[in-house]
């Protein structure tokens, strides 16, 4: 199955949408196919309903959390100093906004092809974490999309039934969020070391101050 | 507890010599706290309740390889009513302690508890995730802790058996009776409650120095290993 190929029927079959392979540069080379929110529902119901595509099985449906990241470049910058003509390194920094992924993996048991996978993003980490539900096309997509919603904290228009699926209800956190701080258990460690014997003192000081 | 303060000695610290002398003459003499902890620790009764893969060992050890029946302990009860012991057989998560512990508080005095494999005991391979409770012993008082991922069989039957000596070795009166022969002493515990980021509270710490005073008067010998804090 070629991805191009894939790309460029969905492209025609679906007026205004414009997809993206993101490329996967490990020894797998399982490049995957980046849709945009307002058209995903639409190439979500042609993927599943093409006679050629017919992508029928949605095997895993997972998130994944992209923090803040900054790259810095050193560009060579032609500048006057002293009088004279220089070329002088800089270093620009650019800042990336981080985001959060939903990632599916679709395969097709009639045409036995697969995976293709595909990834939605949200505008942010913060407010904007609206992502189209994939629930109607693939209904194995349910408990999945609970569960992302319930870690990584992305919300699922169009879900059926969107609630927490392993936390309580009433907790507020997104544990597999790359900034989530979990609560401090660490009072007695018998044999801590690394990062456990810093959360261990950590918590010896706060039960030494109750 | 009627038993509980002064009045009659139930210890009764009977002269060993007269009581083999008397059983030589064909006349068997006991004191209640021996019939007593006799009777008690020949039909521990344990609730049938499992969480994880330590069940599956836990299920094992009452069959007939093992055969849990033949220390008195072969009825498993399906209500907390009618139970006496309660083996926490796997990794406890933080969204089923409160139910766990709201068990123990519906289980009558007295009531034992066996902490089964690494998980119930501190959280195991577990304890740095977020959804993991660090040892069900944050939360209800434990008799015998048992280690291993799953403890075998023979390992739950030896928890058994320490419980078992432990119960023996109970006395009806005196300062270091157990906890329910203690007016006031509490048989109930606080159910946690799930709270924004964490169980409220996270831990009981009122329970644990219960535990450490228990583990102080020592009474039992070999098998207790109470978190105590250091």
């Amino acid at each position: 199955m070629d991805l191009e190929k894939t790309k460029s029927s969905i492209e025609g079959a679906i007026a205004g949408c414009r997809l993206q392979i993101v490329p996967n540069a490990s020894p797998s080379g399982q490049h995957s196919l980046l849709i945009e929110r307002e058209h995903a529902l639409a190439v979500a119901r042609f993927l599943r309903t093409d006679r050629e595509l017919c992508f029928d099985y949605c095997s895993n449906v997972t998130g994944v959390d992209w923090l803040d990241t900054e790259t810095s470049e050193k560009v060579k910058v032609t500048r006057m100093v002293d009088g004279l003509e220089q070329t002088v390194d800089e270093v620009r920094k650019t800042r990336i906004p981080g985001y959060l992924e939903a990632v599916y993996h679709l395969y097709s048991m009639e045409k036995k092809h697969g995976p293709l996978v595909l990834r939605m993003r949200t505008g942010n980490r913060t407010d904007q974490i609206v992502l189209p539900s994939l629930t109607p096309i693939w209904r194995s997509a349910e408990f999945q999309e609970r569960e992302i919603f319930d870690l990584y904290g992305i919300v699922f228009e169009g879900h059926p039934d969107l609630r927490r699926i392993l936390m309580w209800d009433e907790f507020e956190d997104h544990p597999m969020r790359k900034d989530y701080v979990e609560p401090n258990d660490y009072e007695y460690e018998p044999t801590p070391h690394d990062a456990v014997l810093e959360k261990s003192k950590q918590a010896r000081a706060i039960e030494g101050q109750q | 507890m009627g038993l509980a303060k002064g009045g009659v000695d139930l210890g009764m610290t009977m002269d060993l010599q007269l009581k083999s002398e008397l059983s030589r003459q064909g006349i068997f003499t006991t004191t209640l706290e021996e019939v007593y902890n006799w009777g008690r620790r020949s039909s521990v009764w344990p609730l049938t309740f499992g969480l994880a893969c330590c069940a599956i060992e836990m299920i094992a050890t009452t069959m007939a390889r093992y055969d849990l029946a033949r220390f008195g302990a072969e009825v498993f009860r399906p209500s907390p009513r009618q139970a006496d012991l309660m083996i926490v057989a796997g990794t406890v998560t933080k969204k089923m302690a409160p139910q766990v512990v709201r068990l123990y508080n519906q289980m009558p005095e007295p009531k034992y508890v066996i902490a089964m494999g690494a998980c119930a005991i501190s959280g195991g391979p577990f304890k740095q995730g977020y959804n993991v409770l660090k040892g069900i012993d944050r939360y209800i008082p434990v008799d015998v802790h048992i280690p291993g991922c799953p403890p075998r069989p023979e390992a739950l039957m030896d928890a058994f058996i320490t419980l078992q000596k432990k119960i023996d070795a109970q006395s009806l009166t005196g300062a270091d009776r157990p906890r329910y022969l203690d007016p006031d002493e509490p048989s109930e515990f606080i159910v946690p409650q799930y709270g924004a980021h964490d169980l409220e509270p996270p831990k009981n710490v009122k329970l644990w120095n219960i535990i450490t005073k228990t583990a102080l008067s020592g009474s039992c010998a070999t098998g207790e290993d109470g978190p105590g804090k250091d």
